[in-house]
């Protein structure tokens, strides 16, 4: 039977910050084994290990890879999304902050599976200690003489929720501003620099090793037929034991809140469980037996998303928490499609209209109409990101909204504990005016 | 022309198959060299290093929050109110230091010692509420905590 911890091995009696223990827990053997095979069968254990992308939007790694374009004449870039800024996810920051081996070990792996030699690390500018391990761990390698003919960069963002997004991140490490691309063409045929560019997560590549190291028939016993493996689950919110949680996919959201996070903090009631980041539509209490796999979660109408998980207790007012969501995706909007750019800026108009007791029922209707008018309709995922919890919210906590219609106000006013919650204006001149307009 | 902050960034330069990939890392190199913001003078250092107009790094620098086009204080304080952390009370934890330094979110102490400043989410969701001081995260951190770190930096200043 084989080990459910695949992150976080070793962990919990090692320093596997260090290339001597992260040896001694098997490091690197993966690497060696992978090297000694054509890079088509590295590729071959890959897919047939069926490795869903642990970003976000859960795409086979192997497909993904599949899809590279080949004999163009140009480098193939493999580039790492660390840019980890989803509200609720905290994952990848362990993942590169106590195991930044495996990582490197997953980036060569792939690297010689896809035949690159040039492997960028895109980290968000914010995770400085996580930055230093990796640098420490990427030195210890070079000096182990571990890279071969491979040259990986660690590339630091500079604050910037967008760049998280594929395009964005391409984007800004080619040195312009973060804003995503029209597709097609994709990055596997047209990405970093023009050429072909596999880009994966931080903990999607990470587990690399040891799809090598079990090989894909065992990797593939652990988790859900249609999403083998383990995720680092991270729990956050109003719940009693906040972290993070490895455990294989499929567990049940009862389970990771319960078992694990020792239920709703101070004995509270459960309202609402945000599954996958702010981004994802929320979950009903009556959905807590819900699995928490790719497949599972979309078939309840949310998404698994980052894998972060936000419980919501019931003092909380569900229009605040829409509100905040929407200020967070206002703020982090690129400007450059207009769906985005004016939708964001309405929904946190809006619902503050909503909140203040000042909207009216056809308010509400306003509201809906100009979620439809974003989802699907925005150059990225983000605009759709702005969307799912204000939409979701209203209609699964509509009677809540509906009591704040018609000068009423807030029910929950003096117990809602994120009132008066205050988002951050952008730093920049010019910036700042645009929020006071809203 | 060949200053030690020119010679740094052609360095950097040389990591990446086009130069313009080094604008963040210059950015970055200039703002610790000016006490923590770009003032015009260290944007045209940057944009003369990168061989690209002081236009096209402005656009850069103002795309980013943490590349600080307006002066800042010797510290920097930043309390995550997002979701997780507003659940968890950073509204009571901005609040104290709005309270102890006697500044609004996104001011700077008349002294000129700290900026206070409220964040996006930082990714410490799991030990809200977050507050990073100077690049450090320091969580979780309560309103109780709060005269014990401006103390702090007032002492370090």
């Amino acid at each position: 039977m084989p080990s459910t911890e695949l992150f976080l091995a070793g962990t919990e009696d090692h320093d596997l910050r260090r290339l001597s223990e992260y040896r001694e827990v098997g490091g690197y053997a993966a690497l060696e084994k992978a090297r000694a095979m054509e890079p088509q069968a590295v590729m071959g254990e890959i897919t047939g290990a069926t490795l869903r992308g642990r970003g976000g939007a859960g795409f086979p790694m192997g497909r993904k890879a599949s899809l590279l374009a080949k004999n163009t004449g140009k480098p193939t870039y493999l580039v790492v999304n660390a840019d980890e800024s989803e509200p609720g996810a905290f994952k990848d920051r362990d993942v590169m902050g106590l195991t930044p081996h495996r990582l490197l070990e997953g980036c060569l792996i792939t690297a010689h599976g896809i035949e690159s030699t040039d492997v960028f690390i895109y980290i968000r500018g914010e995770y400085l200690h996580e930055y230093d391990v990796l640098v420490a761990a990427l030195e210890e390698a070079r000096t182990a003489a571990l890279l071969g003919d491979v040259t990986i960069v660690i590339h630091r963002g500079a604050g910037a929720y967008i760049c998280g997004e594929e395009t964005g991140l391409l984007e800004s490490l080619e040195g312009s501003r973060g804003q995503p691309r029209p597709r097609p063409p994709f990055p596997p045929v047209d990405g970093l620099y023009g050429a072909p560019t596999q880009i994966n997560n931080v903990s999607t590549i990470a587990l690399v090793p040891k799809i090598l190291e079990l090989g894909a028939g065992e990797f593939a016993k652990i988790g859900v037929p249609s999403a083998p493996g383990t995720a680092v689950f991270s729990l956050s919110g109003n719940v009693a034991r906040p972290g993070n949680y490895e455990r294989p996919l499929g567990t049940t959201l009862r389970e990771l809140i319960y078992d694990l996070g020792g239920g709703v903090a101070d004995g509270r009631e459960l309202k609402a469980i945000i599954p996958g980041g702010s981004s994802v539509p929320v979950l009903t209490p009556d959905e807590i037996d819900t699995p928490m796999d790719y497949d599972s979660i979309q078939a309840a109408g949310s998404f698994f998303g980052s894998a972060a998980i936000m419980v919501i207790d019931d003092r909380v007012c569900m229009v605040q928490l829409a509100l905040r969501a929407a200020q967070f995706y206002m703020h982090e909007s690129c400007g450059k499609c207009t769906p985005c750019r004016v939708g964001t800026r309405w929904l946190v108009q809006l619902l503050t209209k909503i909140e203040v007791g000042e909207a009216e029922r056809r308010d509400l209707d306003l509201l809906d109409d100009v979620c439809d008018k974003m989802l699907g309709k925005s150059l990225c995922a983000l605009g759709d990101f702005a969307v799912y919890p204000v939409s979701s919210y209203l209609r699964k906590y509509r009677s809540e909204f509906e009591a704040h219609l018609g000068g009423a106000g807030c029910p929950l006013a003096g117990i809602s504990p994120i009132e008066g919650i205050f988002a951050p204006v952008s730093q920049h001149a010019g910036h700042a005016e645009v929020a006071h307009v809203v | 022309m060949s200053t030690p902050f020119y010679n740094r960034v052609q360095k950097l330069r040389k990591q990446y198959p086009q130069s313009r990939s080094a604008v963040l890392p210059a950015l970055r190199l200039a703002q610790e060299e000016h006490g923590g913001w770009l003032p015009s003078e260290a944007l045209r250092e940057v944009a003369d290093a990168l061989d690209e107009t002081p236009a096209y790094v402005v656009s850069i620098a103002s795309f980013y929050d943490m590349l600080n086009l307006e002066p800042v204080g010797r510290h920097l304080v930043e309390v995550c109110t997002n979701l997780s952390c507003a659940l968890a009370g950073a509204q009571s934890v901005l609040d104290g230091f709005a309270g102890e330094l006697g500044v609004r979110p996104g001011g700077t102490t008349e002294d000129g010692v700290v900026t206070l400043r409220a964040i996006e989410c930082a990714g410490g969701c799991g030990h809200a509420p977050v507050v990073i001081v100077d690049g450090a995260y320091r969580e979780p951190v309560q309103a109780k905590d709060v005269s014990a770190i401006v103390e702090e930096l007032r002492a370090f200043d």
